[in-house]
């Protein structure tokens, strides 16, 4: 006997009720959503970048800039700690990621020796005690040569800490931009991905990204006139950085010492000067740097300094007076949006390595909404045509498709919305396509209970081994598509994943309306027809 | 009201006979494909090949091809393709990727918006570097190789051996006419294209192993029966079903054609071909191929092992006799 028991009637239907409830969100205005109750499911779908228009960056870390800022300092330590220890040095050379010192007496090889291991700390130290990888390798090459070699683990672990500080620091400079949920994530070891819904030219927010934004006040070196530096060699300790001004550069000797670095900064905010009426950017240090930044003006008085942001001289002011007050500000041929734009970078703190854009997507939102209109007209009619195909093939079986076919989307949508989804471009082609390929559920298990009822079997008969006989080929076809689906997501990005995404919740639904609700109503509706012959 | 019938009942066309026409045929146009790939190449989109796409609409609705094309070389970036799309002023221009590196090619962008936004709205602008370009090239192959691996696994698991490898050359072989289908008609090859390929391969291997279930089926059920018999009574039996779900799935596609706009249009056409190419293999040519991969009914296949072991036996014994003799 057909039977399907009370309490399964019960749990497809609530199951039913369920979809609904989560899927209709989607459906209603904003304003009936907020009225909710808090306990009630409001949750939408979220609309891909291709359909609600907006902008993405796919952003990499520079970790060559970043090795290679590492060893710099690596050589710088080595000099400072070998000057200090008044070792004698004929050479300090770079090889790659290998310092080689050239000592001048070799007698003071163990002094040396014992005053460089100092460097070779722990890179990091962990919670649970264990040290990292030692940060540098100290070795004797020969009488005469140390070499430091940076160790490749704690490099390693650097770069992953950089693409957080990163992420943080990407985070605060979109953040300042004002605009509307932004999402930023990381993406495999050393990329970051940002999507600012809306955003129709990403242009500003590049020329931000873009910006290491490291920030040092150096003062300047008056020992050799700059040009003849920059043409030859410049003295050491020190190097030639240039100051553009309207278009031309100009060479400027500095110091290599940073007198303060933009991490002792606390603020900045544009403004104008109160004189010239310019744009600037006035900033404020806290008390380290206050303190360090007024023992050296004062020790200097009379003399210029440069400000320097990512190797660039923004100004070269020379010191009148020492400055004591920890607060200054900073000229030098600004325009209102690009002191607005420094006073952010300052804010949000300096990248420890560039932002390189390695991939960019923007969509107009007149583009995004029109997919968003094709969709739902091309969705309505495959859904229009399927429904009366079924209809016209299989009546009053088909009818029973046709519901079992819309709880499959709203079942969809309701999955969407629960797991916080995104519906993208190729989504809407997935949904419109699932439209098609739901029914093939029910159509291998009507083909199936048709050609039982023509081997002579009875009505209900055929019906239970329709569905029994075509349950396996259902699982075993639905899986191969599963697989397909998965590889899909797990190797697609973006649209095409959303594309993944909805296809394999599809076949997950489709199983459960075609197989178990169908079924269902066939029972129901031959309790109460008591038919003697199929209507197909 | 009478209902619709697309294929009649207790039909018995002989569809494996007809192996001796569409396996030339595909063998031919599978080749046809592989000399095309080779010489002409696939239309590739800048997923995979790196460089920018502006996707560009006239205010006026009215597009100046030419005066497009000329602002678009003013740039001297190289080579720079300009085509006109759609209804109402559309037009798409592509950069190649430039060799000054990342900072290059943000700067063109920036300049050709500046260009452009002033008679043309701007709906798209899509770079992609040489890098992340080359990474997609990678996922989607593997993509491709990996689907067809495990569903192998898959079917080898619920089928049998001879049956999942009947199954993938199926597969392989709408996978080649689909590649085929981007060479002559020039679509775009982008990763849109890779995801129609996989569901593809999802849409192929479910007409396939639907015949094929109903083969495993028969095997049961008859003991000795010739095995095209055997095979033209599979596709026989489940071709109603067969019909039926291509039709669904061709309607709905065809509403995605006809009404899903430009942006989605080529993966639509691309899979309503791919529709076709399916229901087609399944039919002529993965179930046909089952008679060379070995497919048997039990008792056909104790009788050929009888005979082999004679055959084998007689053979052993055959060079023994001269043996003997001497």
């Amino acid at each position: 006997m057909l039977y399907f028991s009370t309490w399964k009637t019960i749990a497809v239907l609530a199951l039913c009720a369920l979809g609904v409830i989560f899927a209709l969100p989607n459906v209603l205005p904003k304003s009936v959503r907020d009225a909710y109750p808090s306990w009630f499911p409001a949750r939408t779908i979220v609309l891909g970048l291709d359909l609600q228009g907006g902008s993405q960056l796919l952003l990499e870390v520079d970790g060559q800039a970043l090795r290679k800022a590492r060893i710099d300092a690596v050589r710088e330590d080595v000099r400072r700690v070998l000057r200090e220890a008044r070792v004698g040095t004929t050479a300090i050379n770079l090889d790659g990621k290998i310092v080689r010192a050239t000592l001048r007496e070799p007698g003071q090889m163990g002094l040396a020796l014992e005053k460089l291991r100092t460097l070779a700390v722990p890179a990091s130290t962990s919670v649970f005690g264990g040290a990292g990888p030692n940060e540098v390798e100290v070795a004797q090459q020969g009488d005469s040569v140390v070499t430091v070699t940076l160790n490749d683990a704690a490099i390693e672990a650097r770069i992953r800490a950089a693409v957080d500080q990163s992420i943080e620091i990407v985070r605060r400079r979109v953040d300042e931009l004002g605009t509307v949920e932004p999402s930023i994530q990381r993406q495999g070891v050393d990329r970051i991905l940002v999507q600012v819904p809306g955003l129709n030219d990403p242009q500003r927010l590049k020329d931000i990204l873009g910006k290491t934004a490291a920030l040092s006040f150096r003062l300047v070196d008056l020992s050799v006139p700059p040009e003849q530096a920059a043409a030859g060699r410049p003295p050491e300790g020190s190097e030639v950085l240039f100051e553009n001004q309207n278009g031309n550069k100009t060479p400027i000797l500095v110091e290599k010492r940073v007198m303060v670095s933009g991490e002792d900064l606390t603020d900045a905010q544009p403004g104008f000067d109160q004189r010239t009426n310019e744009p600037i950017v006035s900033f404020r240090f806290n008390n380290r740097g206050a303190r360090q930044f007024g023992v050296v003006t004062q020790a200097n008085v009379g003399k210029p300094f440069a400000i320097i942001l990512d190797n660039e001289v923004i100004s070269a002011p020379r010191i009148n007076e020492p400055i004591t007050g920890g607060s200054g500000q900073i000229s030098g041929n600004f325009t209102v949006q690009s002191a607005n734009d420094l006073a952010v970078l300052l804010r949000a703190g300096a990248l420890p390595a560039p932002l390189t854009v390695i991939e960019e997507r923007t969509v107009g939102p007149g583009l995004g909404q029109d997919s968003i209109n094709a969709g739902t007209r091309a969705t309505w009619y495959a859904a229009a045509f399927v429904i009366v195909f079924m209809f016209a093939t299989y009546g009053v079986f088909g009818f029973f498709a046709n519901i079992a076919l819309t709880v499959h989307v709203v079942f969809i949508f309701a999955l969407m919305s629960l797991l916080g989804a995104t519906l993208t471009l190729p989504g809407i082609a997935g949904i419109v396509l699932t439209i098609g390929t739901a029914v093939d559920s029910n159509v291998l298990i009507y083909e199936r209970i048709r050609e039982e009822f023509r081997a002579g079997r009875n009505m209900v008969s055929s019906i239970e081994a329709g569905f029994k006989q075509a349950f396996a080929v259902i699982i075993d076809s639905n899986s191969t598509m599963a697989i397909a689906a998965l590889i899909l997501f797990l190797l697609g990005s973006g649209p095409v994943r959303g594309f993944a995404v909805v296809f394999l919740l599809g076949i997950v639904t489709t199983v459960i309306t075609a197989v178990t609700m169908t079924r269902m109503m066939i029972a129901l509706w031959y309790r109460r027809a008591r038919p003697q012959t199929l209507p197909f | 009201m009478r209902l619709i019938r697309l294929f009649p009942d207790d039909s018995n066309f002989r569809f494996v006979r007809w192996r001796a026409v569409t396996f030339p045929l595909s063998a031919f146009i599978a080749v046809m494909t592989l000399v095309l790939f080779m010489t002409q190449g696939l239309n590739y989109g800048i997923d995979f090949t790196g460089g920018t796409l502006m996707e560009l609409q006239a205010k006026s609705g009215q597009a100046d091809i030419a005066k497009v094309r000329e602002t678009s070389h003013s740039f001297e970036v190289g080579e720079v393709e300009v085509q006109e799309f759609g209804q109402g002023g559309q037009v798409s221009v592509r950069f190649r990727v430039q060799p000054g590196g990342e900072a290059a090619q943000s700067k063109l962008v920036s300049d050709a918006r500046r260009a452009f936004e002033g008679e043309y709205e701007i709906r798209r602008v899509e770079t992609v570097g040489p890098r992340v370009s080359g990474e997609l090239v990678q996922a989607g192959t593997l993509g491709v190789v990996l689907s067809i691996m495990a569903v192998l696994v898959y079917l080898w698991f619920r089928f049998e051996l001879n049956l999942a490898i009947g199954a993938i050359i199926g597969t392989l072989h709408d996978i080649v006419l689909t590649v085929g289908f981007f060479l002559i008609t020039r679509e775009e090859f982008n990763m849109t294209s890779i995801a129609a390929i996989l569901t593809i391969v999802g849409y192929s291997l479910n007409e396939t192993v639907v015949v094929f279930d109903r083969t495993r089926e028969l095997l049961r059920k008859y003991k000795n029966i010739p095995t095209e018999e055997l095979l033209d009574l599979s596709i026989n039996h489940t071709m109603s079903r067969t019909v039926m779900t291509a039709t669904t799935t061709a309607l709905s596609l065809l509403a995605l054609v006809l009404f899903g706009g430009q942006a989605i249009q080529g993966f639509a056409n691309v899979m309503l071909y791919g529709v076709i190419i399916c229901t087609y293999s399944a039919i002529f040519v993965s179930t046909p191929m089952l008679i060379y991969l070995g497919v048997k009914t039990s008792a056909r296949a104790a009788a050929d092992a009888k005979a082999d072991a004679a055959a084998r036996e007689a053979a052993s014994r055959a060079p023994a006799a001269p043996r003997g003799m001497a």
